[in-house]
């Protein structure tokens, strides 16, 4: 087994998954946990060698030819992020098996959550970094039928379109960084570029490389000013929130600012920006995070605020923020995705999830509250859970920065009373009536929130379980260099952190205890952090929208004569006077020498084409003009072109069937449309002009030497390489195949766009007609 | 239009030109004919038909959703396009298997399938403009 196989497998899986659910049922999820449970297990022999500083790497050719390559790479970060993702995924398909069963569409749904699990398992395990867009993008697009999920409701299909829209684009501004990297260093592979640093680092390309790449990360992991679609992204279905928003998709960006930060971190622009934005970022959402009540919209703030936090911590770098960074990440990882989890389950046994509507939930649902307790702990960031030991190593780090040091620390504060409030709210608070009468969560949706919720304990209470095998080397790989350290639940003396984390505690309980109050003084704040950031986005698609329809009705007017009109002006004048100034036009008249028959049908041509422009009948024109072609068709005869003038006859024939059909439904020539003289004048011009440029480039043609490489080369090759003795035929299917593909999808497009401009029209089966 | 002349001899007309399609279409790799002439013809055939009669006769007689075919033919030119990755190939490279039935030489090769193919979306196409268009009135 390889790293290739772990990726498709899950791809593979995912395509079968529907088919799996047809005939499995409910218990389809039991089945499918096992493929990431396994990877999950294979990425845990890894450990061994990785701890003892090795790197492994697969590699696949794709694109040899343009340095593009499944490319696999593995060191103690993708490690790291390569467990969360199996891991997690097990867990989330168990839950998400329980959390939609009797949902009609459920095996869809596995199918767009097993191709995210593969799209982002690809992602951290890339070495090729255009692979690694790719698969960046796709985490996008099976993000988005995720969130977009449940779409009957206009707010998921909104907020999945949002998401799409926003880590999209980020993606492009990814690929042009990317893209611009591999200039620098001149390569493409991760594995080689993570060895050139100072060459990065000097090149004049780094700020923009630099600028371009924290638009991606930062649109993926939703710092200010992109923060706004994570919390809408909560319109998913709880198992993507608690996948996507713990360890996946929003952590992608965060993995990108960790792997790149051995040959990018250090430099002024780079703690600058990164810290700047964190910063911004976590204040906004601690702030905006307490304004909540839907328990799911408070935890994707605080999703925020961690990811603001992550990204400051990587902006400062060095061993002790790299350090903390990494621990956080994973104890915020398995707190909140057990935490979503539990307000999944909350939602489906209550039948809510807004705080003010559930109340005392904790004799009912005693296992979810249990690890809703112990994740929350964490997430408070008190002993003796995992969160703790991050929290203290923020504070470390951050303690030569104050300004920085302060904002966490009231950031915390705000963290810390928003999770008293996800945790007290539901489950201790007096009883309310709830929606509906409330019991315990099935047993596949409690594994995920216990196992997790434990492991935060076990970590916490045993540092060491993490420390040497999975943390020693994540923060060696985003530093660049080995670093031994040891992680303590307790410090040995009284520091400073601890002093603060006291602090933060007591601030936090305050807080909380004011909760309603802080919720009104916070109402003036939405406009500014939240709906501000909104409002561009909604703007830029409205000016999106106003362009296409603007330059639709500029350029697309409806007037068949003026469209016509407009495309050969364009096309011949373009032409005839880039020929002109290029000098292209080297034509020579050669005085004809042709046979009278020759002659005879150059008259035809000639008079079939006047009638053509003088009539005033329309099916006159249509039989002038079928006239011409059916000459053309006999020149190609007469020229020994067999198989064009077939296709010229059949195709003349049945452009004549179609017009005379559209005929039947134009109204015939009035008067009053005879266009006027200097329509006349412009359609005259035109069309003269068009004839000209088309004849002097076919004189030019001519008047060239006959260059015979072509025709010899087909007609030496169209037996032995074709198996064929008509090399117009051989060309088509065999030698230029994939231009007749493009050509045959180009007609099946054209056919779907008549049909829908017929079906249409005439308001059958028209969307409109549907909704009314 | 009701022509009794135009009807019998259409009937007539339409086992021809679809033998003539076919014809046209396997001939095509040594003689002129091909996927797209062969296809023409045998939309012809069913557009004689639909002026003879009516689209919905036509339609009868043609069984399938023209659209159908469109798709049809569009993954029949892919998949033998794909055939070439066995043979460690690139995409679309011809591949012959050629055998002997007595003392006439058989090939048989993937660039047929792929202007069957052709031949489909070109019907497909042409028809459904056609019927498209008829039903309009």
């Amino acid at each position: 087994m390889n790293m290739l196989l772990a990726v498709l497998s899950v791809f593979v899986l995912a395509a079968f998954a529907p088919l799996l659910q047809r005939a499995l049922k409910d218990a389809t999820h039991w089945l499918l946990a096992l493929l990431p449970l396994g990877l999950f297990a294979y990425f845990l022999t890894f450990l061994p060698p990785i701890r003892a500083g090795e790197v492994i790497s697969t590699a696949y050719p794709w694109f040899p030819s343009f340095g593009i390559n499944f490319t696999f790479y593995l060191d103690g970060l993708s490690l790291l992020f390569a467990l969360l993702v199996t891991g997690f995924g097990a867990l989330i398909v168990l839950y998400a098996g329980g959390y939609l069963k009797g949902d009609p569409q459920i095996g869809r749904f596995y199918l767009f959550l097993l191709s995210f699990m593969a799209s982002m398992l690809g992602l951290v395990i890339s070495s090729n970094i255009i692979t690694l867009f790719v698969f960046w993008e796709l985490t996008s697009l099976t993000s988005y039928f995720l969130i977009g999920y449940k779409h009957t409701y206009e707010s998921a299909r909104k907020a999945a379109l949002q998401a799409l829209l926003v880590t999209a684009l980020g993606g492009l501004a990814l690929l042009a960084g990317l893209i611009l990297m591999s200039i620098a260093t001149g390569s493409r592979e991760l594995s080689e570029i993570l060895t050139m640093g100072d060459t990065l680092r000097d090149s004049a390309l780094y700020l923009p490389i630099l600028i371009l790449v924290v638009l991606g990360g930062f649109t993926k992991s939703a710092q200010f000013p992109f923060h706004y679609w994570l919390p809408n992204a909560m319109e998913a279905p709880t198992p993507v929130s608690a996948y996507l928003h713990s360890a996946t998709m929003v952590k992608a960006g965060i993995y990108l600012f960790a792997r790149l930060s051995p040959v990018m971190a250090g430099t002024l622009p780079w703690t600058l920006i990164l810290t700047t934005f964190g910063a911004i970022t976590i204040l906004g959402a601690a702030a905006l995070a307490l304004k909540q009540t839907d328990l799911k919209r408070i935890l994707a703030y605080l999703t925020v605020i961690v990811l603001g936090t992550l990204t400051l911590m990587l902006g400062v770098g060095g061993q002790a923020a790299v350090k903390a960074a990494m621990v956080f990440l994973l104890a915020h990882s398995l707190y909140k995705a057990a935490l979503f989890m539990a307000a999944g389950s909350v939602d489906h046994e209550a039948g809510s999830r807004d705080v003010r509507e559930v109340a005392g939930l904790w004799r009912v649902m005693p296992v979810t509250f249990v690890a809703t307790v112990i994740a929350g702990l964490s997430m408070a960031g008190l002993p003796p859970m995992v969160g703790f030991i991050g929290k203290e190593l923020i504070y470390e780090g951050l303690l030569d920065n104050i300004v920085l040091l302060v904002a966490m620390v009231v950031t915390n504060v705000g963290l810390f009373a928003a999770t008293f409030v996800i945790i007290i709210r539901p489950f201790i608070a007096r009883a309310v009536k709830a929606p509906k009468t409330p019991h315990e969560a099935p047993v596949s949706m409690l594994i995920g929130p216990i196992l997790l919720s434990l492991t935060g304990l076990a970590f916490g209470l045993y540092p060491a379980l993490i420390e040497v095998p999975i943390m020693e080397p994540a923060v060696a790989a985003v530093l660049g260099a080995p670093y031994d350290f040891s992680l303590h639940l307790f410090p040995s003396t009284f520091t400073e952190p601890l002093i603060l984390s006291i602090v933060t505690v007591a601030l936090g309980i305050v807080l909380y205890l004011f909760w309603t109050r802080t919720q009104a003084a916070l109402a003036s704040l939405d406009p500014k952090l939240d709906v501000g950031p909104a409002k561009w986005y909604e703007r830029s698609l409205d000016l999106l929208t106003w362009t296409a329809d603007t330059q639709t009705r500029l350029i697309q007017t409806g007037n068949l004569r003026y469209d016509i009109g407009a495309v050969f002006a364009v096309a011949f004048v373009m032409a005839g006077l880039t020929m002109l100034f290029k000098g292209g036009f080297d034509a020579v008249f050669i005085a004809p020498q042709a046979f009278f028959y020759e002659w005879a049908l150059a008259v035809v041509m000639l008079a079939a084409a006047f009638a053509a422009v003088r009539t005033k009948s329309r099916l006159t024109a249509v039989v002038a003009l079928g006239a011409v072609g059916f000459s053309v068709a006999l020149v190609f005869v007469l020229f020994g072109a067999p198989d064009l003038a077939i296709t010229q006859f059949l195709v003349e024939t049945l452009v004549v069937i179609i017009i005379a059909l559209v005929m039947i439904h134009l109204p015939s020539f009035r008067l009053d449309e005879e266009p006027d003289a200097s329509t006349r004048w412009r359609d005259g011009i035109i069309a003269g002009i068009s004839g000209l440029v088309i004849t002097l480039i076919m004189l030019t043609v001519i008047s060239q030497p006959f260059d015979r490489t072509l025709s010899a080369y087909f007609e030496a090759q169209s037996v032995p390489g074709g198996e064929g003795h008509n090399i117009v035929n051989v060309i088509l299917v065999d030698f230029r195949a994939i231009d007749t593909l493009g050509e045959i999808t180009v007609l099946a497009v054209a056919a779907i766009g008549i049909l829908a401009l017929l079906k249409l029209r005439s308001g059958q089966d028209s969307p409109q007609k549907e909704a009314s | 239009m009701t022509s009794v002349i135009l009807r019998t001899a259409s009937r007539l007309l339409m086992t021809f030109l679809l033998l003539l399609s076919i014809f046209l279409l396997l001939r095509g790799h040594n003689e002129p004919g091909g996927g797209f002439i062969g296809g023409l013809v045998g939309a012809s055939a069913f557009a004689l038909y639909t002026i003879a009669y009516d689209v919905k006769a036509a339609r009868e007689a043609f069984r399938l959703e023209p659209n159908t075919l469109i798709g049809l033919g569009l993954v029949l030119a892919l998949l033998s396009g794909l055939f070439a990755a066995f043979a460690g190939d690139a995409f679309l490279t011809g591949q012959w298997l050629k055998f002997y039935v007595g003392d006439t030489q058989i090939k048989l090769g993937t660039p047929i399938f792929f202007d069957i193919g052709v031949y489909f979306v070109v019907i497909g196409v042409t028809l459904t403009m056609i019927f498209a268009l008829e039903e309009e009135q």
